[in-house]
């Protein structure tokens, strides 16, 4: 048994996070957190050429044909240093959902673009408050048009490709929903940013209006190819939480280490010592629910709708737990601009929320355990 | 990352799997598999009889101590082969319950610290189950803090007489032999004046009494020294050299990875899946679902960082103080999904007796619970051990560190 990465993978993780060591810095993610910037576009071209963004896309449409493992080790390394680049919308929701159902036709098109960072994708899936839910979605596709609004989508207003979920029919099923590809350039789409909790990635409104677009996959599977999509992105979001957790847990222990109160190391009272030891002990169990995760993605498991469910929750739990803990150990300085730790806090809150909500996911978990237990 | 055994290790399992396929005591195997949450009995036998003769079987066909050298009752097998050899084991490694402390925990002290003529006179015994051993560490004065123990050893001839109590000893009731951390210097900072020996349990002036736990049951006995004679050769280690002696010892507790430890999950997970609330089952509520996804996750992520361990003892990695989380989420995991279950049941679940559900065993768990949580080091002492030797925080001040132990306040308050 090697339930652990390879000797490779590891290698690649490690470059990774010398590469955003020196590109990636906190002063770089906050000229997107202060607004100056949509996105960090030199990171971005930066990600293309290491072969990140095509890591896991396979050689003939312009990727690297490596595999998720190693886009899972990218993936943690992007969460541990923040990168303020639409990486999760473009690799893990519309590659994924273009290498799951797309045509020859619609990967050759698009694939190679996203690979070489020419063209940022998104899923537009939520319409308002509410978890993914078929019944959710008015936007609709009638005679190859789509007419709707659609928000909170993740990167929407820099987005080339919009991977948007429709409703084809009401018969109140599942397979009223279907997919379509919007090049965003083509026009009938209007995008406006909006104000979120975490303004190193962007979030926008989208709104379609008579816009033309395309199928992707066939009609009526828009719903099974978005459950897919969402399990998958779910385990590599669990990689950038998993990062991000251990990151915070880092700089909560490296300032308990350096802080002195009361003549002593905040380190050596145990109020604080036992904190940090239960951030630990989170980053841990969700490090290994990840890993799981990564072998069920990696080996197209039957276990990969359970596995990504219990990686999200996970992973959720331990990047909150970990981010809100890492200010509680800095005090007062731990509430300021100036410190890091806010942009920890921001993004564990905003990838908590991204792909469906906590509760969505346990629902999703106890489902799924009982269908295997049924079986 | 795959979950596949190297070829070697596939030989071995297979090996494994069939000699205990041909030789496991298969009468008692769905009681065992039954029985959990460590309380192992069976309803017509002798758990203590039929473990024996399950350990004496393996050690004659050398499935004993897998890890320990052949010369003392061993296998000489990897880590990973004794982790293969406990998944194969499956139930009837519940019956190595009872032998857990000396095989984990005493033996590898007598080998690190024994004359060659004892190690090769005691650890077969021990290995094949034919003696049992128990650990006397903790005192009514020493804890989390064992190091304060009070116990005397007194130096007479070339013997040595000891005085004292000890308590928390697990099965010294059926044991043959024990180990015994002493005081032998009380005039020097409470680490350096400790002794390690070995004893014959029968020795005359030994008492032991069962503890009558919160929970009502007797797992473990207070031991009583009324001028018990030890030899000087049953020394371990050099005189005031115990307490290294003891932290060989408690390393090796942390050595039993892989065996899994019980949270109570799968118990509820199924109580939930067959409880109507309401007319439908208990899982279909939305609150008793967030609960069990909690949960659940806690479950699987100690499952996968047992198998991460499994991985890195396979490339021959030694596994460190991160192990102790298994316990630390497992104890308190434990207690609340007692508590939870006893939640869904509503006034009933105040009953424990036959007339309870499921015949009280979630109250069983609810009433043992808080002694999981505090035996073989309290959560407080997991997370010390996370933050100081996984995290590197500072250890905690020591006020009495280089006090003369005679010096060391023993009350309170006056």
């Amino acid at each position: 048994m090697n339930f652990d990465f390879s000797d490779d993978q590891k290698q690649l993780r490690d470059q990774a996070r010398k590469f955003l060591a020196e590109k990636c810095p906190p002063k770089a993610v906050r000229i997107v957190l202060d607004g100056k910037e949509s996105y960090d576009r030199a990171l971005w071209k930066g990600f293309a050429e290491m072969g990140f963004l095509g890591v896991a896309i396979p050689e003939e449409y312009g990727g690297a044909g490596a595999g998720h493992l190693e886009l899972c080790v990218i993936a943690e390394e992007v969460g541990r240093a923040l990168a303020p680049v639409p990486f999760s919308s473009t690799v893990y929701l519309a590659a994924e959902a273009l290498m799951l159902a797309g045509s020859d036709a619609q990967k050759q098109a698009w694939l190679p673009r996203i690979s070489s960072g020419e063209t940022i994708g998104t899923l537009a899936l939520f319409e308002g408050t509410g978890n993914p839910s078929p019944k959710a979605i008015k936007c609709e596709a009638a005679n190859g048009v789509l007419n709707g609004v659609k928000k909170p989508v993740a990167d929407g207003a820099i987005a080339d490709l919009v991977i948007v979920a429709a409703r084809t029919a009401s018969t109140g099923r599942d397979s009223d929903i279907s997919l379509f590809l919007v090049d965003v350039k083509a026009g009938g789409v209007e995008a406006k940013a909006l104000t979120n909790l975490d303004p190193t990635r962007g979030q926008a409104e989208l709104t379609f209006t008579n816009c033309k677009a395309e199928p992707l996959g066939a009609a009526g599977d828009g719903w099974s190819i978005i459950t897919q999509v969402l399990d998958r992105a779910a385990v590599l979001t669990a990689f950038e939480q998993v990062g991000g957790s251990d990151r915070a847990l880092e700089m909560g222990r490296d300032y308990a280490l350096d802080r002195i109160a009361f003549g002593r190391q905040i380190g050596s009272f145990q109020a604080v010592k036992h904190m940090l030891a239960d951030m630990y002990v989170s980053a841990t169990l969700a490090r290994s629910n990840a890993y799981y995760g990564a072998w069920a993605l990696s080996t197209n498991a039957p276990e990969l709708p359970e596995a990504a469910a219990s990686a999200r929750i996970s992973a959720t739990q331990a990047y909150q737990h970990c981010a809100k803990n890492n200010i509680q150990v800095h005090g007062g300085m731990g509430f300021t601009w100036e410190f890091d730790c806010h942009m920890y806090y921001r993004r564990a809150n905003a990838l908590a929320l991204g792909l469906g909500s906590l509760s969505y996911w346990e629902d999703q978990l106890i489902d799924r355990m009982r269908k295997r237990n049924a079986a | 990352m795959n979950f596949d055994d190297t070829p070697q290790e596939a030989a071995f399992r297979s090996q494994a799997r069939a000699w205990i396929a041909a030789h496991a005591p298969k009468q008692y195997e769905d009681e065992l598999r039954a029985s959990s949450l460590g309380r192992t009995a069976l309803k017509n036998a002798n758990i203590l009889e039929v473990a024996k003769a399950w350990q004496k079987k393996k050690a004659e066909a050398g499935w004993a101590c897998l890890h320990w050298p052949k010369e003392y009752g061993g296998r000489g097998a990897s880590p990973i082969e004794r982790v293969i050899w406990q998944q194969e084991e499956g139930p009837f490694g519940k019956l190595s319950g009872l032998f857990i402390i000396g095989h984990g925990m005493c033996g590898p002290t007598v080998m690190a610290y024994a004359s060659e003529q004892h190690k090769r006179e005691h650890l077969p015994p021990l290995a094949s189950g034919e003696k049992v051993w128990c650990q006397l560490f903790s005192e009514p004065a020493g804890g989390s803090d064992v190091a304060g123990l009070r116990t005397r050893a007194e130096k007479r001839g070339d013997d040595w007489v000891i005085n004292g109590q000890k308590i928390w000893t697990s099965g010294a009731h059926y044991s043959d032999f024990g180990i015994l951390l002493t005081r032998t210097d009380p005039t020097v900072p409470k680490h350096k004046g400790l002794t390690m020996f070995f004893l014959d349990m029968k020795s005359p002036g030994v008492d032991i009494r069962p503890i009558k736990q919160a929970s009502g049951h007797s797992d473990f006995n207070e031991v009583y020294f009324t001028d018990v004679v030890i030899p000087d050769s049953q020394r371990l280690g050099a005189v005031n050299d115990g307490w290294n002696v003891a932290l060989t010892t408690l390393m090796n507790e942390r050595m039993s990875i892989g065996a899994g430890v019980a949270t109570g999950f799968p118990e509820l997970f199924d109580f939930c899946s067959n409880l109507m609330l309401d007319d439908r089952p208990a899982i279909d509520d939305r609150n008793v679902r967030s609960r069990l996804a909690s949960w659940a996750v806690k479950a699987s992520g100690l499952k996968y960082t047992s198998m991460r361990a499994i991985s890195a003892l396979s490339k021959g990695e030694r596994p460190g103080p991160e192990n102790s989380i298994g316990k630390l989420v497992a104890g308190p995991m434990i207690q609340d999904v007692a508590s939870y279950a006893l939640d869904l049941q509503g006034a009933a679940g105040v009953l424990s007796g036959p007339e309870a559900e499921l015949a009280g065993k979630f109250q069983a768990m609810l009433l043992r619970a808080p002694g999981t949580r505090v035996e073989g080091g309290t959560d407080e002492i997991m997370r010390n051990i996370i933050a100081e030797r996984v995290l590197g925080l500072p250890g905690d001040i020591r006020v009495d560190k280089d006090l003369p132990f005679n010096q060391v306040p023993t009350r309170g308050r006056a």
